[in-house]
């Protein structure tokens, strides 16, 4: 009903908006141009609503949907409404290129709030490159990238998997000395694996011989060898898993963990795949007492998160998502802060011109459901706490660990990729090696 | 037998080692390892300046009743009251050390007095504190937390566990936890101090085959500088080693048999419809997802109707999605598929289809990723050797695929129905002359395949995923097991799948890098490809219409 309802409006704003462009354009008479300015500015939401995303990407439309609303209800961006433009890519990546393409060129977006997979990420890159769009992107991601027109607000590596790593080496984590990398065979295990296995070796002093790395092809079912594996190369109990496997072969992979007796407390397994959305739709029990790494978690008891939190089943409620699903999360924090970043730097730019904004944007601090939240002066990535969860009977986690403070965005990391950095600030052209004291932009050196 | 011995060698062995093994707080006040006195050991913790040594004293009491003072001071839930100590109950009321309510004069329970502080712990003892109640673990009622306790510190190599871990096995009377217990104990001693408790603790180690300890020895047997003990380690090595190579070799086999019945289970009901009828049924997989989709369906009910009997939802489901999965193939039959008998390229694109169909509409209806929770009686498994446990559900999928097998067999070669279905097959002319309605076998025979594909999907629903592209992810599987095997011979699909698991699950461990998995699923391709390229018509070729198309 309300989807029905907004589209209409939609096109009712967007043909007034068409026609007045038509007008202004025709006539360049400023009366009308300034009155064409104080309509709607128009944002594009760019999440896979169907397909195999959907059940991560959905929720994340929804948060991003109450944050405008949030936004319109204090008074909208420089004084005008911010209406957002939601397309469905449909968990498919091609589709992702050419939605970006309709809502940079055809609806002309200020800026667009999307992608999950780091393949979709990939795939609009090179439309918000061209056309100097800006882009938000809220998920936990691989690094290894520092895009001009994307700002990043979800984890690097060294926000999210090697702080795991340490926790896991703590005395808290039980001093864990050997560890099996397991994860589905695709770019984002195989990046952050590389990075652990450098990290591991360089900075830990972890032997080569204690690491094991193994990966499994997508919907993979049959866990039992692995598992047996897993059991030898933990039976001294000194050993954890660090675990990357995408989606539904969590199912098995844990099924068969809890079956032959791997339990957490003697072999925990570590996470970064997913959070309290899918864990409703897993079968929690054999996941009891594993371990996940998260910037965020539902069971935080700070005033903003309860407050927030409360604010989303409201939401919900009004929007006919089911208590049981109205669960936040990690990539729905960071999808629901990078509108409040983006309508702060409106404000602070007072314009909506891409370079302004980004320009805005260096250094900005914003108050989020974790505390204060920092976007980086110089790399277009965000300053962060990290968390370790354990995971409890009802699908939510306790927190046992936290950094002290907030953790250095790195898109490369300092282990792969020594003395390469990003800088987006001032002159700076991305990313770059030191060479002699020198800056050389990778840019230039092609 | 064996557990009388190990208990003897064990006796021997905390004998030897009790009084070998002075912890660093042996000297302190606490004596012996009696039963403190609590009101002692809480005055002591209370104050500031006696704080550190009363917890370190303690490293060494064995005595379950100290846990709750300590709790209770790392809570800051320990009060003075009247110059007692006092414990702050859930309940908001003060007990004393023993858990007694403390009331006063009037009979009433009391409370802290307002703004009263409770007595604080050192920031700096918290982490030793924690440590302290971890070891209490091993006397909690709760004999999985015993047992990963008792786990737990064998791993610590903190030889002042020795004690309480001793007094902890007396007092045990679970086998499987003495067990554990005994093997945390000799964990602990091979790092004694004295030779001949470290001989003593290998040659228990080997002989019960403690796989956990095997690092430990391997570094022992290299560097220990007593020969004796050094000789007592590289024996236990060797046992435990040998015993890992055939507890290696059973796990193996056990799981190719249970990746076979998974194999088996799932081409069942395709060895009737495209072995049997020749339909090449690309919906197969949509059949066996079905049949899982029964099972949550059925689950999601019992939870929110008979929430007391949840663990016999999956009774319920079993017939069930047989039932299910074969009204579905039975209303495809005569809806679709028998206006294109004899058109086998036609059926291939129509049934793919329809399995799209169904996945696309199980993905509007549920969602994407829902789970079936195994009934409890399915978890967990039965541990066969040290270490080697064969889980329930997959016992269970052996055995029901095993059934179903023969349910199969005894009804197509031994009833009279089997024989028409058998005759209208082979000869489908003959059978209509001699008055079998082949229109009516022909339906009932696919939706017997349909059926017995819906019950794989709801057994592999404890194992697996429940999502619409699971179909997907079996079909190929199924395929191949039939072809394989001979289209149209039951025993063929038998042989097939139970030798692609075994070899699959013998490669899988011998490829090795980091995509052994994927490389054997390419491996028993190859080979099966190689297989073909031999005999193209399988195992067991058949005679029927498929092999008369042929």
């Amino acid at each position: 009903m309300t989807q029905g309802h907004s589209r209409r409006e939609f096109l009712k704003a967007s043909a007034l908006g068409i026609a007045g462009a038509g007008i202004a354009g025709g006539l360049s008479f400023p009366a009308i141009l300034r009155a064409q300015e104080k309509g709607p500015i128009k944002v594009g939401v760019l999440h896979s609503l169907s397909g195999t995303m959907a059940i991560s990407e959905a929720p994340i439309k929804e948060i991003v949907l109450m944050a405008i609303d949030e936004v319109n209800k204090a008074g909208g961006v420089l004084g005008r409404k911010v209406e957002a433009l939601v397309e469905d890519p449909a968990s498919n990546w091609d589709l992702f290129a050419e939605k970006s393409k309709k809502l940079l060129l055809q609806d002309k977006v200020a800026t667009v709030f999307g992608c999950w997979t780091s393949v979709s990420r990939k795939s609009v890159l090179p439309v918000f490159e061209k056309n100097n769009g800006l882009l938000f992107y809220p998920v936990q991601y691989e690094g290894e990238e520092c895009s001009k027109n994307v700002i990043y607000t979800g984890a690097t590596i060294n926000q999210q998997a090697t702080p795991g790593i340490d926790y896991l080496m703590s005395p808290e984590g039980g001093n864990r000395k050997k560890f099996y990398l397991l994860g589905s065979d695709y770019v984002y295990p195989r990046t952050t694996n590389k990075i652990l296995r450098l990290y591991l070796t360089k900075v830990k002093k972890v032997p080569e011989s204690a690491i094991a790395e193994e990966y499994t092809p997508f919907h993979h079912q049959d866990y039992q060898t692995i598992v047996g594996k897993i059991k030898s190369f933990s039976a001294a109990g000194d050993a954890a898993v660090i675990n990357t496997i995408n989606g539904d072969s969590n199912v098995p992979f844990f099924k068969e963990l809890a079956n032959q007796g791997v339990t957490a407390d003697r072999t925990p397994t570590m996470s970064y795949s997913f959070a309290e959305v899918e864990l409703q739709t897993l079968d929690v029990k054999p996941l009891v007492g594993h371990l996940a790494s998260w910037n965020y978690f539902m069971s935080l008891k700070t005033p903003e998160n309860l407050k927030w939190v409360k604010a989303y089943k409201e939401w919900a409620k009004q929007h006919g998502i089911a208590d049981k699903q109205a669960v936040t999360d990690d990539p729905m924090m960071h999808a629901y802060i990078h509108v409040k970043l983006w309508a702060k730097a409106v404000a602070k730019a007072e314009s909506t011109e891409v370079d302004r904004v980004l320009k805005a944007l260096e250094g900005l601090e914003i108050q989020s459901p974790v505390g204060k939240y920092k976007v980086d002066e110089k790399n277009h990535h965000t300053w962060k706490p990290v968390y370790i969860g354990k995971i409890r009977a009802d699908g939510q986690f306790d927190i046992v660990w936290k950094t002290k403070s907030w953790v250095r965005p790195a898109p490369w990391s300092d282990v792969t990729y020594p003395g390469r950095d990003c800088d987006w600030s001032g002159g700076g052209k991305g990313s770059y090696d030191m060479v002699g004291g020198k800056r050389v932009w990778l840019s230039e050196k092609q | 037998m064996a557990l009388r011995k190990t208990v003897v060698v064990l006796a021997v062995l905390a004998l030897a080692v009790l009084p070998g093994v002075p912890g660093p707080g042996a000297a302190s006040a606490v004596p012996g390892p009696g039963v403190p006195d609590l009101e002692s050991v809480a005055k002591r913790l209370a104050a500031p300046a006696t704080q550190e040594a009363a917890i370190l004293a303690l490293r060494e009491v064995g005595d379950p009743s100290v846990g709750t003072l300590l709790r209770a001071l790392k809570d800051g839930a320990l009060y003075r009251w009247k110059g007692r100590l006092a414990i702050l109950g859930d309940d908001g009321a003060l007990k004393d050390l023993a858990g007694q309510p403390i009331v006063d004069d009037r009979g009433q329970p009391v409370s802290p007095a307002e703004g009263q502080e409770a007595i604080a712990l050192e920031e700096r003892l918290f982490g030793l504190v924690q440590n302290l109640l971890e070891r209490l673990e091993v006397f909690s009622l709760d004999r999985q937390a015993r047992q990963s306790a008792a786990f737990k510190l064998g791993n610590s190599r903190d030889l002042s566990a020795i004690p309480v871990l001793a007094k902890a096995l007396d007092r045990e009377a679970d086998g499987q936890v003495k067990g554990a217990i005994q093997e945390a104990l000799n964990r602990l001693s091979l790092s004694s101090p004295d030779a001949a408790v470290r001989a003593r603790a290998a040659q228990f180690l080997g002989q019960a085959w403690f796989e956990s300890s095997l690092a430990q020895l391997r570094i022992m047997a290299e560097q220990d500088e007593d020969a004796e003990a050094k000789q007592a380690a590289r024996a236990a090595v060797r046992r435990i080693e040998v015993f890992l190579t055939w507890r290696n070799l059973t796990g193996y086999l056990f799981n190719g048999v249970s990746l076979g019945a998974v194999l088996l289970i799932m081409s069942l009901g395709l060895a009737v419809t495209f072995g049997l009828m020749g339909i090449i049924n690309m919906a197969h997989g949509e059949m066996l997802m079905l049949g899982s989709y029964t099972a949550y369906v059925v689950q999601e009910i019992f939870a929110s109707r008979y929430a007391a009997h949840q663990d016999y939802f999956f009774l319920v489901a079993l017939p069930l999605s047989f039932l299910a999965a074969g009204l579905v193939g039975l209303a495809l039959e005569s809806g679709i598929i028998r206006f294109l008998y004899g058109r086998p390229l036609e059926t291939l694109i129509v049934t793919w289809g329809i399995g799209m169909i169904f996945q696309q509409s199980a993905r509007l209806y549920f969602g994407d990723q829902t789970s079936v929770n195994s009934p409890s009686w399915f978890r967990g498994g039965v541990e066969v050797m040290r270490g080697l446990i064969f889980p329930w559900s997959r016992i269970f999928i052996v055995g029901l695929s095993l059934v179903a097998l023969a349910a199969l067999y005894l009804l197509l070669q031994r009833s009279y129905a089997g024989l028409r279905v058998r005759a209208v097959m082979q000869n489908r002319g003959m059978a209509s002359c001699l008055g079998v309605s082949t229109r009516k076998i022909d339906a009932l025979t696919f939706a017997l395949g349909t059926a017995l594909a819906g019950v794989a999907g709801c057994a592999l629903a404890l194992i697996g995923t429940v999502d619409p592209e699971v179909g997907k992810t079996y079909i190929v599987d199924a395929f191949m097991v039939v072809v394989l095997g001979g289209v149209g011979k039951l025993l063929g699909a038998v042989v097939a799948s139970f030798g692609i698991g075994v070899s699959n699950k013998i490669l899988e461990p011998s490829i090795g890098g980091t995509a052994a998995a994927i490389y054997a699923k390419v491996a028993i391709l190859a080979l099966v490809i190689w297989f073909l390229q031999w005999r193209p018509t399988g195992f067991f070729p058949a005679k029927g219409r498929a092999a008369e198309g042929a």
